[in-house]
């Protein structure tokens, strides 16, 4: 996918005149955000879980090297095999090989992040093979060519009649807005679907270095239908997705849900391991797992290293200002929200995405939910760091930068500009207490005014009230 | 050497230079890795599901209803059949179901309901009630551990749109590590899917409002049994 990141503030200034999209980000507030904290609330231990979850994965992550092998160890002992990838382009070639060795036409696909991540429909499908996406949200955006809006909810970003008009137009039938019919409609075409595949692609939330396990975490169900009925199943997961155990897995999993969706647990949690067994009556024949790295080697032991525990429940998301008002496709490439602020300059290039970094207020709730306490504000100033470094802002800002920092650095001059401001701001304002309009501070006077200062600076106060303050 | 042979050699290789262990640090590794992938302790289990037997039956009772499952107890295996009946009458579908070939659901004694219709064998796709036996259940979510054998094919938990599920009521745990602590101690190594269902399938991606069967069943009863002695 081409990243459009540079185009952050035009495509969120056309965001909040989308009437659509504000309905339908609405709903994330009462539902997710909401259901989330009524989860941790049900849980006492919830706190100590979290921390529990950081530790597991940053302790895979100082080891990966032996945990991936001691992984692909036990897939080979249960009969699958496994496929090392550096990049995106050795990842869809492994993949399109596999499809090509047993003739595959068509391929169903279960939600995966990793698979958008290197661009595999648009892949597959020049190679001459069809790739269907099951989950109900991706298929949507399938149908409408659209990247995921959103780590759990790729389509959040359409509302129920926008779906309704597609699924009239798609599958030729009188037009219904009945949320039960629509979904089964797609339940009924998608079921001819798996049953027609030849290999079935799903990604992995977690592998399992015990066992040589691959877990999914779906509600649909439609990862254990899509593993469970073609002849070949493919996992495709990038290498941080590997913990030692299947006790890890349980402390992962109980903070998973509750951060994502507010569910006490997912509907489906699936731990697949190798292909069918001599008697068994269902199960793929072939067991793949492909090993994406793409630059995450690259983020071990670099300040980014932290990035590498998110497990993709998309809190930080649901709980960010910015992203609630821009919705996920202003931030112009897979991931989104702030942890797509953290991860997509690692993959195209700060140059192609150093808006990002910025699109945040750094209230810090994205922080304060994440189930893995990954720093998040942190690692986006890290980027500003580096974006003000190579020069990629316009001149005007990092000239208003320099000056701010020259004045912010003297604590004298400091106050003296202040007060000169706030005296001059005083006085012009005095007559009506606010101003509509501000030169220098359009963009902030656009949607409020500013109310005119009234008494001195806060320094000026603090002085006043040394004697009296408690 | 094939591509990705290539890539795992570079991507290891890179892994060790980055981590630079010292001989030592390389031993304590080890042996740290070990101890977590050959001897696999349990982190913190949340006090929820820590009950006597009653108490995690009526834990997993509730949790189960709370993600719209139903939830039966019948006294013994005896009682499937009818309860199996009952739960077609409820719903207005025809007396015919199709059940995993497990022994255990043969000598359940099916014959004494001659109205109901059952096959025993694999699921297919206009089949609209499978019947089928969980491994063990999961108190603290109301949730269930079905182990793939020849005897319990996975698909049967998610082709039908109708999902029946047989759980011995001595086999439910309190938390997830315990029914997997029994699962070790039963196969050594995991079965080729294990699958953990709380609820009946459901999508919130048509404007968030949850909707149940999406891909896998619309209705879910869960029929525990505490007796699975013959019929």
């Amino acid at each position: 996918m081409q990243p459009t990141s540079l185009a952050f503030q035009a495509k969120a200034t056309g965001a909040l005149a989308d009437a659509n999209l504000q309905k339908a980000l609405g709903g994330i507030k009462t539902g997710w955000q909401r259901g989330r904290i009524l989860a941790a609330e049900r849980l006492p231990e919830f706190e100590q879980l979290r921390d529990q979850a950081r530790d597991i994965k940053n302790h895979a992550l100082e080891h990966l090297d032996f945990y991936l092998e001691a992984f692909e160890a036990r897939v080979l002992d249960a009969g699958g095999h496994v496929h090392w990838a550096r990049d995106a382009a050795e990842a869809r070639a492994i993949i399109q090989g596999i499809c090509q060795d047993v003739n595959a036409r068509t391929v169903t696909k279960s939600k995966s992040m990793i698979a958008e991540e290197i661009g595999l429909n648009d892949h597959l499908e020049a190679a001459g093979i069809t790739p269907v996406e099951t989950d109900l949200g991706e298929y949507i955006i399938q149908l409408r060519k659209e990247p995921p809006s959103h780590l759990v909810g790729p389509a959040v970003h359409l509302t129920k009649d926008q779906v309704a008009d597609l699924f009239a137009e798609t599958h030729h039938l009188p037009r219904t807005d009945d949320p039960a019919e629509l979904v089964g409609q797609a339940r009924t075409v998608l079921r001819q679907k798996y049953l027609a595949a030849d290999v079935g692609i799903t990604g992995a939330n977690f592998l399992i270095a015990e066992t040589g396990s691959a877990i999914t975490v779906t509600n649909e169900g439609n990862a254990e239908l899509t593993q469970g009925l073609p002849r070949v199943h493919v996992v495709i997961a990038s290498l941080e997705k590997v913990i030692p155990s299947m006790e890890d897995a349980f402390t992962l999993l109980r903070v998973l849900a509750r951060s994502a969706t507010g569910q006490e647990f997912s509907t489906y949690t699936t731990v697949m391991t190798g292909p069918k067994r001599p008697d068994d009556h269902d199960g793929p024949e072939q067991f793949h797992v492909v090993l994406l790295d793409n630059g995450r080697t690259r983020m071990i032991g670099s300040k980014f290293q932290d990035m590498l525990r998110c497990i993709r429940c998309g809190a930080c998301m649901n709980n960010c200002p910015v992203y609630l008002a821009a919705g996920g496709h202003a931030y112009g490439w897979v991931y989104v929200g702030p942890m797509g602020s953290v991860l997509t300059p690692q993959f195209v290039g700060i140059d192609q995405a150093h808006t990002l970094p910025n699109a945040s207020t750094f209230c810090g709730r994205c922080e304060e939910v994440c189930p893995v306490r990954i720093p998040l504000p942190n690692l986006m100033r890290h980027w500003r760091d580096e974006q003000f470094k190579r020069q990629l802002v316009p001149a005007t800002y990092r000239y208003g930068l320099n000056v701010w920092g020259f004045v912010a650095k003297r604590p004298a001059l400091y106050r003296m500009a202040t007060r000169i401001a706030m005296g001059l701001l005083g006085a012009v304002g005095k007559k009506r207490g606010k101003f509509a309009s501000l030169p220098l501070a359009k963009g902030w006077t656009a949607s409020r005014d500013l109310p005119a200062p009234q008494g001195g600076t806060f320094m000026q106060q603090w002085k006043q009230r040394q004697g009296t303050r408690h | 050497m094939t591509a990705s042979s290539r890539g795992r050699d570079a991507i290891l290789g890179r892994l060790r230079e980055i981590y630079d262990r010292t001989p030592e640090r390389e031993a304590e590794a080890i042996a740290a890795v070990e101890q977590r992938v050959f001897h696999p302790t349990p982190n913190l289990i949340p006090a929820r599901g820590q009950l006597d037997l009653e108490g995690r039956i009526e834990l997993f009772t509730t949790m189960a209803r709370n993600v719209q499952a139903e939830v039966e107890r019948l006294p013994t295996l005896g009682d499937v059949p009818g309860a199996v009946a009952s739960f077609l009458r409820r719903h207005n579908l025809p007396q015919k179901i199709v059940a995993v070939p497990d022994p255990l659901l043969r000598r359940a004694g099916f014959e004494r309901q001659p109205l109901l219709r059952v096959r025993f064998g694999d699921p297919e796709e206009t089949d609209a009630v499978g019947l089928t036996l969980a491994f063990a259940g999961v108190a603290e979510t109301g949730t269930l551990m079905l182990c793939s054998s020849p005897e319990r094919p996975t698909l049967m938990a998610f082709l039908p749109e109708n999902s029946l599920i047989v759980l011995p009521t001595a086999e439910i745990h309190g938390a997830y590590e315990q029914a997997w602590q029994r699962l070790r101690a039963t196969f050594g190594s995991p079965p080729r899917s294990v699958n953990f269902v709380t609820g009946p399938s459901r999508t919130g991606d048509i404007a968030q409002k949850l909707e149940l069967g999406a891909h896998g069943p619309r209705r879910l009863q869960v029929l525990l049994v505490d007796d699975l002695g013959p019929a």
